[in-house]
């Protein structure tokens, strides 16, 4: 297992430390500090892909984000990770990595029949056809949906986990390329608090496989020391293998850190990966530039690979990524390249320059070393097909739209580097909500004016050349420091040793002509991983597709997983000619977050699983567990449903909890209500406006119930309020509805009445309250407090004494949700089960039961007393649901002038009634609508519904609350209600109150 | 006037014998004239539904001197931001059978227009995780069933069969305890809708102006006479003005306040994957949606940001809550990742239903006020507009979607069927 493609001299990877790693079944060996891609060409493996759409076959491209073809499964079982970038992926011992979208495998793959039905398959062409027959295309749908896709999603929980850091900064710079590195030192050096991120495993970015030298340094010296002395400057954190992926408002960054899969599994310890949340006073974008592919027929042959990427194989990873190439190019940057293949002992058989005269520093270097340069040319058509074999070249006319005769050479290469310019990874800038600028000069798209507190500096500017990444980098962690606080200390910037300036002269090419007898562009490819040709841009133009977003959405041009990186500019020049119009009036799409794929869980974070949203528990939770308690899921709450007995159903222990209430004496933990602390001056007033009845009569000791409307006059909650002083109020809210209430209160307070001076505090935590319900209860509270009287008429229904309860400071009210003579005990949540455990105890003689939310719920509803949110649904006035009683006359309110709309004074309004099911064993479904007649044809008109349904033990047979249109005046009538499957049940309309109408026992 | 060119149909022989020619000798879809003086109808905003409205203008009323005014590109507001859900299992039978409508309508769309639209009748399941939450399921789904709309009530293991990487786990933290399904519901291609409409009214005599930018609606007593626009005044009988997010900017143009508030809502796609999810699941209470688009991405909705704006864009923290929503609902996508982000503007009613129908302004009319949930809605809201302008009186599943019901009080909440908690 050698690596017959590893150069014997140079790069960073550790020869000594031999990787094995598994690629579609075969083991192969690489090298600690290679990726995945540069491990597979060090094998002299190209071809790791298929397309998309034609399943060609496809090669590494690139060396980095960029990269739109290497896209692989990663790992096996619940650790896979689909759609990986091999550029990307650093290997480890036992990784793993298969092609993806091929079948049954990338040698042989059947969807590349597709290749012959190309013509058939233009963008597009699925608007245009699978409308026959109609009902076919589920079908013609399925095979699509089969074909298409990269990956495949991992199908078992995730074992690994994720974390979040929040941090501040003076300045963060995105990018630790040369011009990120500098600007990092310049702002660190003055002494700002400087946080500076890198997607890749180590700093650096064209540093690690620069020519040049720095300060008379080679180029990884130079770097070495400057991140030793930012590692020795504090408050300067350096992350690797971090990507900045998300500019949001108020210089708000993401960062997603990668922590452990680049180690082998037995090592990884901790959080898989991290997001930084980052508000920095000041931003530096140094995020570099993408090189540009050339479009020509045949360009996506592998071995075809951006010449910056050979560089990079060749110098950083010790790859010999050919043995014979060709470059071509419009500019002098790759001959760079040029100059880094005879480095490596490649023989270089051709440079095909599309300018007619090429000029530059690497040129004249590269000239020096002996090229066949062929100038004013463009390779037209590629020869072979899993991989180069011969590049076809042709003379380029004067405006470069057509070729200068029919001549063609071929020049035979097993490797093309190509290169048309580079394109300034403008994305965070334009996240930030800038416009990016379309550069005549250098044929990019580059930064427009800043729009938060940010500079972008070097590539990602558009500044190419080392000497200006080098000082714009400096100058702009100076002024960002300075604008912090922070001086800067008068340091002179690095500057580049051997090479003069670059020299970026570059030759627009967007579009190499067809070779002569080909269709146009059809073969041209701009989107590898879409594969999205010059033709399809062409027809969505042919066809009115004219905005950019257009021709992406009508060709998934940039659509893919690399969203567009090498192609988009390439897409929306040819779509900018074949329009007439200019490259800036084309304008690009949108770039917007992410700039690359970041992972869902670790944007999830932890807040998952228990964590998902807080789970609230009362005092007392732990008793009810100890004692069997099946819970419901209230809001956030853990609510006690009921406590089954060994054997007991669901439906028999309800029957005894109930029992129990009615006849002896039951027991609930009502602490999850709403409890809000009103205090000041204006508190009578304040109640005033927010419930419906009147609330200045109220005495102090006195509890009343309150309604609360919307705007619109339309329940949103009920409670009861005690009055504990002249300016002290105290009021409960439902378990759902607490913080909307609370929240509700606030804003009138703080937006609609300023002037009112009342205070609230939300106190539903500190204090645990115990409903004590029934006949007994009353034996029962004498039992453990000997300082309240407890004679019905000295503690009478709606009021509350404080006293000592269990030897504990308590407040006891009475209070009835059940219609019972019954206590609810407030005590300080700590003491809750001291308290609770006391009642229990007094109560054994008589017979206390505890008993959950379902007994609760019957109880009410026997009393016909409304659970809002169950019973109402937002669309019901008090008046609706038979409270006329507790709405004044004579006051304002929130949602009284609704009262007055036409539709709230209608007289059909759906009213709450109650229903007795004919069959006295049936309980009728909750949600059940009423219709009229047994039979009915839809539609028909919905007139009402069942809100509550149970089987009543006071009463021996079940009963129901609804709501129902004219219902009050239509009791006595038999209606039929829906059982969701076509049937249907007949009952009674009857009185909403089953039981005391007259409500002797509450006041007994 | 100038007579429409005959549409192209689009078929697979149309298909093949362009594959002869390289697809060289296809027609715009659309024509792209320069607006004329004056016109029967404008219609203002080049989304879905202003584009079906123009379509079934001529289609259904034989009104084709018509114009539709975009100021960017067609379909580039909520049409091409939403994450295509389509279904009809409204509470309330006015919105249902609004919704109704447009479900039928969508059965055949892409036929009708010649464009397919990739109706995709996959399904759509809304899951319960408390006790409450299938009541409401159930009382909407019986109400469902009285209006002729196909609903069903499924338990946590039919949901399970139908989606075995959902967690109906008993422990989970907000465990699924059923949801209801309506079976003809689904996803469609968002774009493909604009652009069909587009092509089917173009070809009808519609003129679809782009880069059009209404900037003044102009009256004479107390009546519509035209629109001021970034290329120059244009007259118009009448005005339909189908602006989504920005519906309140233009009624201030007409001296109007819209019950309306606009806020950005937030939507992702992950990397395209090999089918994992067939159906599309929609989750109140644990706040996430999602849907495999046919290109393999996850198509997954967040929610609301609480302030308001115009900003197409909102906050990190919503994404954060909806992909831990997500993991928590599928833990094994843990591992998947996102790939994009983007915002749109919704107009939210305090109702969470549109406005659809006249205003105090003769021969103005208003479609706005979808909220999160108007895509679904775009043949419908089309068709019944059309019949409103044509008319000029509401068709009858509209008519409750006036603005006097903010007067009356004749609400249809429908908070509760609404995807994204409001």
């Amino acid at each position: 297992m050698t690596q017959p493609a590893r150069l014997r001299h140079g790069g960073r990877i550790n020869r000594d430390r031999p990787v094995a790693f598994t690629f579609n079944g075969r083991q192969y060996l690489g090298c600690e500090g290679d990726t995945l891609a540069s491990a597979l060409l060090a094998n002299g493996v190209h071809m790791v892909a298929r397309s998309w759409k034609y399943h060609r076959p496809r090669g590494i491209v690139g060396a980095g984000a960029e990269e739109p073809n290497a896209i692989v499964q990663l790992g096996e079982g619940s650790r896979t990770v689909p759609n990986a970038r091999a550029t990307q992926v650093e290997i480890h011992e036992g990784l793993i990595a298969r092609s993806v979208n091929c079948w049954p495998g990338l040698e042989f793959d059947l969807l590349s029949l597709n290749g012959l039905f190309s013509r058939l398959l233009p963008a597009g062409f699925y608007y245009k056809t699978f409308m026959w027959p109609k009902s076919f295309w589920r079908h013609y749908e399925h095979f699509i949906r089969k074909a298409a896709g990269l990956g495949e999603a991992p199908t078992e929980r995730d074992p690994d986990y994720y974390e979040k850091f929040n941090a501040h900064c003076d300045v963060l710079v995105a990018g630790a390329g040369p011009a990120g590195l500098t600007a990092a030192l310049a702002a660190a050096r003055s002494g700002a608090r400087v946080i500076i991120a890198d997607e890749q495993s180590e700093p650096g970015g064209s540093l690690l496989h620069a020519r040049e030298s720095i300060d008379g340094l080679p180029a990884v010296s130079w770097l070495r020391r400057t991140l030793a002395e930012l590692a020795a400057i504090p408050d300067v954190r350096v992350l690797a293998r971090s990507t900045v992926f998300g500019y949001h408002d108020h210089n708000f960054l993401a960062i997603a850190e990668r922590l452990t899969d680049h180690l082998a599994e037995d090592r990884r310890r901790g959080p898989r990966e991290r997001i930084w949340r980052v508000r920095a006073k000041q931003v530096i974008l140094a995020t570099g530039a993408c090189e540009r592919p050339l479009v020509f027929t045949n360009n996506d042959r592998p071995g075809v690979m951006l010449a910056s990427a050979i560089s990079i194989y060749t110098r950083r990873y010790a790859v010999r990524t050919g043995n014979n190439a060709v470059i071509f190019t419009n500019n002098d940057s790759a001959y760079a390249t040029v100059l880094d293949l005879l480095d490596a002992g490649v023989r270089v058989a051709a440079v095909v320059d599309a300018r007619e005269q090429p000029r530059g520093p690497h040129l004249e270097a590269a000239r020096q070393r002996g090229i066949n340069l062929m100038a004013g040319s463009a390779i037209v058509d590629v020869r072979g097909r899993r991989r180069v074999q011969a590049a076809v070249v042709a003379s380029l006319g004067a405006d470069a739209n057509g070729l200068r005769g029919n001549d063609t050479t071929v020049v035979d290469c097993d490797l093309i580097g190509v290169s048309g310019g580079h394109s300034p990874v403008v994305h965070l800038y334009a996240q930030s909500g800038g416009r990016p600028l379309f550069d005549e000069g250098l044929a990019a798209f580059v930064p427009g004016p800043a729009v938060q507190t940010q500079r972008s500096v070097g590539g990602c500017r558009g500044s190419f050349a080392l000497a200006d990444c080098l000082r714009e980098g400096y100058e702009a962690g100076t002024a960002a420091a300075r604008e912090t606080g922070h001086d800067a200390a008068a340091t002179l910037p690095p500057g580049p040793g051997t090479l003069e300036r670059h020299d970026y002269t570059l030759r627009p090419l967007w579009r190499v002509p067809d070779p002569p007898g080909h269709a146009r562009g059809a073969r041209q490819f701009l989107d590898l991983q879409n594969d999205v040709s010059a033709s399809d841009v062409l027809l969505a133009a042919r066809e009115g597709y004219h905005s950019v977003e257009h021709v992406k959405r009508y060709t998934a041009l940039g659509f893919g997983t690399d969203q567009g990186k090498l192609g988009n500019i390439n897409g929306l020049a040819i779509l900018a000619q074949a329009l007439g119009q200019d490259i800036a009036a084309t304008g690009t799409t949108t770039f917007r977050p992410n700039y690359t794929p970041v992972t869902f869980g670790a944007i999830a974070g932890r807040d998952l699983g228990d964590l998902f949203e807080p789970i609230r528990l009362t005092a007392l939770h732990a008793w009810h567990v100890e004692h069997g308690a099946e819970f419901e899921n209230v809001g956030q709450w853990k609510r006690p449903w009921y406590y089954p007995k060994p054997g007991e159903s669901m439906h028999e222990a309800v029957r005894r909890e109930c029992h129990a209430a009615r006849n002896a004496v039951a027991m609930m933990d009502a602490s999850t209500l709403g409890k809000i602390d009103i205090q000041g001056p204006d508190a009578a007033e304040f109640l005033n406006r927010v419930y419906t009845n009147n609330w200045h009569t109220l005495k102090v000791g006195q509890c009343r119930y309150g309604l609360m409307l919307r705007e619109d006059g339309m329940v949103m909650d009920d409670g009861v309020t005690s009055r504990l002083g002249e300016n002290h109020f105290y009021m409960t809210t439902t378990t759902g509805g607490a913080a909307r209430v609370y929240a509700w209160l606030e804003r009138w307070l703080q937006t609609e009445w300023p002037e009112l001076k009342v205070y609230l505090t939300s106190v539903t935590d500190h204090w645990a309250t115990i409903a004590v319900v029934g006949p007994r209860s009353r034996e029962v509270m004498k039992g453990v407090c000997g300082d309240i009287d407890f004679g019905a008429a000295s503690f009478p229904f709606m009021s509350f004494r404080d006293g000592t309860v269990a030897e504990v400071a308590a407040r006891v009210a009475r209070i009835s949700f059940s219609g019972e003579l019954a206590y609810e005990v407030s005590v300080p949540a700590d003491y809750a089960r001291h308290v609770w455990k006391a009642l229990m105890a007094a109560g054994a003689p008589h017979g206390i039961t505890p008993y959950g939310t379902e007994a609760m719920h019957v109880l009410r509803a026997e009393k016909g007393y409304i659970i809002v949110g169950q019973d109402t649904d937002g669309s019901l006035t008090p008046q609706d649901l038979g409270m006329e009683w507790i709405v004044s006359k004579t006051k304002d309110f929130i949602g009284r002038r609704s009262f007055a709309r036409a539709d709230t004074a209608r007289p059909d309004r759906k009213q709450l009634v109650g229903l007795q099911s004919a069959d006295p064993a049936l309980v009728l479904p909750e949600g059940g609508q009423i219709v009229d007649r047994p039979q009915w044809t839809a539609p028909v008109q919905t007139t009402g519904h069942v809100t509550s349904s149970y089987f009543s033990d006071a009463l021996g047979r079940p009963i129901a609350l609804a709501v129902l249109q004219s219902g009050r005046s239509r009791i006595g009538q038999t209606i039929y209600v829906t059982l969701g499957d076509g049937r249907v049940a007949p009952a009674t309309i009857t009185h909403p109150v089953f039981l005391d109408r007259e409500g002797k026992r509450q006041h007994g | 006037m100038q007579g429409a060119p005959a549409m192209q149909r689009y078929s697979i022989f149309s298909l093949l014998r362009n594959a002869l020619s390289h697809h060289e000798r296809w027609q715009a879809a659309w024509r792209s004239p320069e607006p004329r003086p004056a016109y029967d109808v404008v219609i203002v905003g080049g989304g879905g539904h202003g584009l079906a409205t123009a379509y079934y203008l001529a289609r259904e009323h034989g009104i084709t001197n018509v114009a539709v005014l975009e100021q960017g590109w067609l379909g580039g507001g909520n049409t091409g931001r939403n994450t295509t859900i389509v279904r009809s299992n409204y509470l309330w039978d006015e919105a249902a059978h609004l919704y109704e409508l447009s479900l039928k309508l969508w059965e055949g769309l892409s036929q009708d227009i010649n464009y397919n639209v990739m109706f995709s009748q996959r399904g759509v399941l809304n899951l319960g995780h408390s006790l409450q939450d299938m009541r409401d399921i159930h009382r909407r789904v019986n109400a469902n069933r009285l209006q002729g709309i196909d609903a069903e009530v499924l338990n946590a293991a039919q949901v399970k069969a139908m989606v075995p990487i959902l967690n109906t786990s008993p422990g989970a933290r907000y465990p699924v305890l059923g949801a209801s399904l309506q079976r003809r519901g689904g996803v469609a291609r968002h774009d493909a809708v604009a652009w069909g409409f587009a092509r089917a009214a173009d070809a009808r005599g519609v003129d679809i102006i782009q880069n059009c930018a209404v900037t003044g609606i102009r009256r004479e007593n107390g009546r519509v006479v035209g629109v001021e626009t970034s290329r120059g005044y244009i007259g118009a009988g009448k005005v339909g003005v189908v602006a989504a997010g920005n519906s309140s900017v233009l009624a201030a143009m007409a001296g109007l306040r819209l019950p309306l508030e606009s806020h950005p809502l937030q939507a992702l796609v992950s990397e395209p994957m090999k089918p994992v999810i067939h159906t599309v699941i929609m989750s109140n209470a644990v706040h996430g949606y999602i849907s495999q688009s046919d290109k393999g991405d996850l198509v997954i909705g967040a929610g609301i940001d609480q302030y308001a704006g115009y900003g197409q864009r909102g906050s990190f923290h919503v994404i954060e809550g909806t992909l831990a929503a997500i993991v928590e609902l599928f833990p094994s996508l843990s591992r998947v990742r996102m790939n994009r982000q983007w915002g749109g503007i919704v107009d939210i009613c305090p109702d969470a239903c549109p406005i659809l129908g006249k205003t105090p302004v003769r021969g103005l009319y208003f479609n706005c006020g979808w909220g999160t949930g108007g895509f679904k809605a775009t043949p419908g809201s089309g068709f019944v507009f059309a019949h409103t302008i044509a008319r000029d009186e509401p068709h009858p599943q509209n008519a409750a979607f006036s603005l006097e019901r903010f007067t009356s009080g004749y609400l249809i909440d429908e908070h509760g069927a609404a995807g994204v908690a409001h």
